[in-house]
């Protein structure tokens, strides 16, 4: 598939102006989004993702720079023809006591509806497609809010795609969510920007899953501004240490993840080899203690037991009660 | 099929209002009375010259305040949102009882004019649209139940100390005219007046109709509508000069009716079970011509007593705004 740039942001400065003098959040952001890639915005909170995303959707005017969508400057489309162009999924929680998850994303085909925003035939079957691509078709009739966090979250998305827009902008959608349903939307949201050749675009806290699934990931914060690439060369070019590395949390370049450090107490050799080597070895580094090969200390890692100071464990818990 | 049941509630309230009053008419005299027979006398008059009125008026002012409390409810995105409760009844009282001062002193809408009639309504509707600029204004604020109610009792308290002073300012028989309409009545409005009333009713009520599709949209919050192509600004306008032209006409010629506007939408939404405004306004509007046309009714005992519109109101109202409160906490 083809990743042609749908939208272009060049100088960008977003902030709010309420008065005469303006309130920079973020300046000179240089990046681009791509058609058919999952783009995620990552950085701590108050860092500016937020106005970046209010920026890019038109709800707040940038106070300088140019954001260029599908070739024309953003600001020179009508409500209507951004309308079908941009979909957002925002943070807000919508509450409704009387309305069907059909119903609800039905109001994305407000752009094309009549006078009345009746829904056509034609307007329909999209919604039942939409609603069985997000995997929510069993649901459709349910009301709102008898929907859990994720479902209702599916349907905001199911409502954007039924806006039929290229590009589509989501805050934070896996916030509120439990672990397997964040996996299971950034799975969907992978999948409608390679099968369906949208644009997405989101901002999330869950900087691992993004790390794992994202196409291109932007990373924003005060001091560092915006830097975009790909999760492997922001790792290489040590952006992502730079932006979250602290006190206690470490980039480890062979897994391209972030891992908690601790500072080491003592260290002990292990032996042994297999998943139950792996296991006791990541018990040992929750618990500060390091390998070494020098050490007086050693476990040995056998198929039916954790040996350690001549004893026999059959378990790593015994083992650390032990040890420790 | 609901709405035909309460098209027939309608009908047969509006019928009872003009067989039903104050003064028995035997029902064959009203039926003559209504068929154009106008050998009647005294009867007659009753019948064309107040009842009648006042059972339009009822049923236009009942949708009216409905519809106005529905689009609050949608555009505030909070259940509780309605014009008297926000204070926006408050602001044409305020109004009027302005304009009611400055036209010699004496609080008493029945003696002015057609010109003085329209500088009330006028009043009222520049008291009515102020409050709702100051409410639109803190709209942030008042997605949150708790601050939406004290925002509209306080200004409400504001626009009473105002109208306070105007009556210690007038005369006697004004404070007790003044009073009176403060109770509410639906027989506010002669024949000779109800082309007007009912002319500025119909074209808040028309307003309102056009703003179905949006106010689907703003269900889902401002952001959402913006980005599904709404013009937010131009509907919340219309949605201003709706609200601030039915508060206003309503309040100027009836009093400040309370509960109408917040409980009737709930009231609809029971009934259908939706938040489609295809569905919910009309539903809106016709039950709050029933709720006003069957408060009208309750307001006439026995033995000619008559009893102030907003004496029975709030005995549908209250149960209502509870219901939402205690449903909400789940």
């Amino acid at each position: 598939m083809k990743h042609d740039i749908t939208i272009d942001i060049r100088n960008l400065v977003t902030g709010y102006s309420p008065g005469r003098d303006p309130n920079v959040v973020t300046c000179g952001i240089n990046a681009s989004l791509r058609s058919g890639e999952l783009t995620c915005l990552l950085g701590p909170n108050g860092a500016g993702k937020s106005t970046l995303l209010k920026t890019l959707s038109s709800f707040l005017p940038p106070l300088d720079g140019d954001i260029t969508l599908l070739g024309r400057p953003l600001r020179s489309y009508s409500n209507t023809a951004r309308s079908r162009l941009i979909g957002v999924v925002l943070t807000d929680r919508v509450s409704l006591d009387n309305m069907s998850a059909r119903e609800l994303a039905g109001l994305g085909r407000t752009p094309y509806t009549g006078f009345w925003g009746r829904l056509s035939a034609d307007d329909k079957a999209i919604v039942d497609e939409a609603l069985e691509l997000v995997g929510i078709s069993g649901l459709a009739d349910r009301m709102v809010d008898t929907l859990s966090d994720g479902e209702r979250q599916k349907v905001m998305i199911a409502k954007a795609l039924v806006q039929q827009t290229p590009v589509i902008f989501l805050d934070e959608p896996t916030a509120f969510l439990d672990y397997p349903s964040k996996v299971e939307l950034m799975q969907l949201l992978l999948s409608l920007s390679r099968d369906h050749g949208k644009t997405i675009f989101m901002s999330t806290h869950d900087i691992e899953l993004a790390l794992l699934t994202a196409d291109k990931v932007w990373l924003i914060d005060k001091p560092h501004g915006v830097a975009t690439g790909t999760p492997e060369d922001l790792a290489l070019d040590g952006s992502l240490a730079r932006y979250f590395e602290r006190e206690g949390v470490k980039f480890d370049m062979s897994t391209g993840m972030f891992s908690v450090s601790f500072p080491t107490r003592r260290t002990v050799a292990v032996k042994g080899d297999g998943a139950r080597y792996n296991m006791m070895v990541k018990a040992l580094a929750r618990n500060a203690i390091a390998l070494s090969d020098a050490s007086s200390d050693e476990i040995v890692v056998t198929p039916d037991a954790f040996m350690y100071g001549g004893e026999s464990f059959c378990d790593i818990a015994s083992l650390l009660d032990k040890l420790l | 099929m609901r709405f035909a049941l309460l098209s027939i509630m309608v009908v047969v309230l509006f019928l009872l209002n003009l067989f039903i009053g104050s003064v028995d008419i035997p029902a064959r005299d009203v039926m003559e009375i209504l068929l154009g027979d106008d050998t009647h006398g005294a009867a007659g008059f009753i019948v064309m010259g107040s009842r009648l009125p006042m059972a339009v008026t009822a049923l236009l002012a009942g949708a009216g305040l409905a519809v106005s409390g529905l689009m609050l409810q949608t555009s505030f995105r909070n259940p509780l949102a309605g014009p008297s409760i926000l204070g926006i009844t408050s602001g044409a009282s305020l109004g009027v009882a302005l304009v009611l001062l400055f036209f010699g002193g004496s609080v008493a809408i029945g003696t002015l004019s057609i010109g003085g009639y329209a500088a009330v309504i006028l009043g009222a509707f520049v008291g009515s649209m102020l409050m709702m600029g100051v409410l639109l204004g803190l709209s942030s604020l008042l997605r949150n139940d708790l601050m939406l109610l004290i925002t509209g009792i306080m200004m409400g308290y504001l626009a009473s100390s105002l109208i306070m002073l105007l009556n210690y300012a007038s005369t006697a028989e004004g404070v007790q005219n003044y009073v009176m309409w403060g109770m509410s009545s639906f027989n506010g409005v002669s024949m000779r007046q109800l082309p007007l009333f009912a002319g500025i009713t119909l074209a808040g009520i028309f307003i309102s109709l056009l703003l179905i599709k949006p106010l689907n949209v703003m269900l889902l919050g401002a952001g959402y509508a913006a980005n599904l192509g709404v013009n937010i600004n131009r509907v919340r306008n219309m949605l201003l000069l709706a609200t601030g032209l039915l508060s206003a006409v309503i309040t100027a010629y009836c009093g400040p009716v309370s509960f109408i506007g917040l409980a009737v939408p709930h009231i609809a939404r029971l009934i259908f079970r939706t938040d489609n405004h295809r569905v919910l306004m009309p539903a809106t509007l016709m039950c709050g011509a029933a709720v006003a046309l069957g408060c009208s009714l309750m307001c006439i005992l026995p033995k000619g007593f008559v009893i102030p519109v907003n004496a029975v109101t709030p005995v549908i109202g209250a149960p209502v705004v509870l219901w939402v409160l205690l449903r909400r906490r789940k």
